[in-house]
């Protein structure tokens, strides 16, 4: 009760701030904040949940954002639409990919996703009607009804997809489906013995993960009225989206969350107030930093204190 | 006699190495079964094959009349077969009773809080009741080694294989172990224990098989195991 009442309170604080709020820089910032914490989210579910590494978020992210686009340019498709169709398309293609590299374990899975990030990029690249190399330029339609700016109702549209996001990476922790995928990260030999479907539940779980990434790729090309592969399919996401769960805990739907807002805030502020690519120094320096000091990331760390507190 | 499960011909390499060549055991209903043999003479390697966590080149697997010799691990776990781990695997993120109610809800498919209820019934049992908060990753060897049977347990077997739970374990403790077997035997489980500790295989087992280099050398009661010179042999050279 406690959780769904204060995921309406900050639905109802961000729909507050685009309609009262007047600098549009503070939406063009928050929407990646946003973003990532979309991403850390989905990232968790297989990464934190089930101990699988998966460095092949730019690939979900991507197909996502070139199925809203390419979309866009041939029917013209609401954002809405765009975002169903992303998901359903990363979703399948993590259907597909878990089922042929979720039977590699540790760190060849890992290799395995940054083979499929080259994958996709290199048949983007090569697709003509999606802009190939030099990519597409795109523009947006006038904003939906009650919004004033194409920016802020994208602003809105993430952050709804965060809570959602954050509600379903919840309800799978909680569940029996949680449970077995903790019991796959503590020992995949004692799971199945235990009568866990090992191989059906990872497939599960990294179908649910990119499906997540997709949605929340789509509607980046509406968002820089752009898109090319390159930085479409950059490793910047793959990092993000791990570092996040990484410096926030893996083991609960708080940490990503907690993880992906002082992360990506941080590197907002960087990125305005020193340069571009001092914020993926910073990314390098916190993950080495919670990985050697606090490698249950800052729940973990929480926990420690509140313990010490009571005694 | 009918057989619950039945290893036939069954052979397994590594490489060019032959853990298991032409194994055949019936093991029947309700029977107390002990598998013995020197380190790396393939007993492990056999209940591998018989759970699911590995599978054999050649031969059949045959539980309760059907062949299972292809099922992945978590459908014959789901069918009645329960293993425990040589070296304790825990689920080491959980407390113990979490441990319990990951085969509760998916092989006995129980609730939340009737699997609750359930675990910590198991518990008792193994006198590990007043351990059901603590996390599994403090506890101590012995028990560890009893989680890994009452996890064992919560898979509501009817055949339960015991892969050394006894190793490392005081002479107490090893009754203990022993007296949770032996209740668990006498409410119609069908057991094999795997066991270096020779008096407490031999107090248990009404049959004994004995493998070599992945054969089997000898099979009888526990006393006629004894007095086989091939044993002697095998266990203590030439």
């Amino acid at each position: 009760m406690k959780f769904w009442a204060s995921l309406v309170v900050v639905l109802a604080l961000v729909v507050a701030a685009a309609f009262t709020v007047k600098n549009e820089f503070v939406f063009y910032a928050g929407y990646t904040v946003l973003l990532y914490v979309v991403l850390a989210t989905a990232w968790n579910i297989l990464g934190g949940y089930a101990g699988y590494v998966n460095f092949g978020t730019p690939a979900f992210f991507g197909l996502g954002a070139y199925t809203g686009a390419v979309l866009y340019k041939a029917f013209a498709l609401p954002l809405g639409l765009q975002i169903a169709a992303a998901a359903l398309m990363s979703g399948l293609l993590g259907l597909f990919a878990g089922a042929l590299t979720l039977r590699l374990r540790g760190i060849f899975f890992a290799i395995a996703t940054i083979a499929l990030v080259v994958i996709m990029e290199t048949a983007f690249i090569n697709w003509r009607y999606a802009g190939g190399a030099t990519g597409l330029q795109l523009l947006r339609p006038p904003p939906t009804a009650p919004f004033e700016s194409y920016i802020k109702m994208l602003f809105v549209v993430m952050a709804a997809m965060a809570l959602g996001a954050v509600a379903l990476a919840r309800y799978i922790q909680d569940s029996w489906i949680g449970r077995g995928l903790r019991a796959i990260r503590d020992s995949e030999e004692a799971a199945e013995c235990s009568g866990v479907p090992t191989l059906r539940l990872k497939v599960f779980a990294c179908t649910v993960s990119g499906a997540l990434m997709g949605a929340a790729g789509a509607p980046m090309p509406m968002y820089l009225q752009y898109i090319e592969p390159s930085s479409t399919f950059n490793l910047n996401y793959a990092v993000g989206a791990l570092a996040s769960p990484m410096i926030g805990g893996t083991g609960h739907w708080l940490g990503p969350v907690i993880g992906a807002l002082l992360l990506s805030s941080l590197q907002q502020y960087v990125t305005v107030t020193i340069s571009n690519e001092m914020n993926v120094l910073v990314v390098g320096v916190l993950l080495v930093v919670f990985v050697v000091a606090a490698p249950e990331g800052i729940l973990g760390l929480a926990k420690k204190v509140g313990a010490r507190w009571k005694r | 006699m009918s057989a619950l499960l039945q290893v036939k011909g069954v052979s397994k390499h590594f490489g060019g190495f032959a853990a298991l060549s032409d194994v055949s055991i019936d093991i029947a209903e309700g029977e107390r079964f002990g598998l013995i043999g020197p380190n790396g003479s393939g007993k492990t390697t056999l209940i591998n094959c018989v759970s699911g966590a590995l599978r054999n080149e050649a031969g059949q697997i045959i539980y309760q009349g059907k062949e299972v010799t292809r099922l992945p691990a978590y459908r014959r776990t789901r069918l009645g077969i329960a293993r425990s781990f040589q070296i304790p695997r825990p689920f080491s993120s959980m407390s113990v009773l979490e441990n319990l109610m990951v085969p509760l809800q998916y092989v006995v498919h129980r609730k939340e809080t009737e699997a609750r209820d359930e675990a910590l019934a198991i518990l008792k049992t193994t006198a590990l009741a007043d351990k059901a908060g603590t996390p599994s990753n403090r506890l101590s060897q012995v028990e560890l080694r009893k989680l890994e049977l009452a996890r064992a347990m919560a898979a509501r077997p009817r055949l339960l294989i015991s892969d050394e739970a006894m190793a490392g374990l005081s002479g107490s403790e090893v009754d203990e172990v022993l007296k949770i077997l032996f209740d668990l035997n006498a409410s119609g489980i069908t057991i094999i224990m795997i066991e270096h500790i020779m008096h407490a295989v031999m107090r248990f087992s009404q049959r004994v098989v004995c493998l070599d280099a992945g054969r089997i050398i000898c099979e009888g009661a526990p006393a006629a195991i004894v007095a086989n010179a091939d044993v002697q042999r095998a266990y203590l050279g030439a």
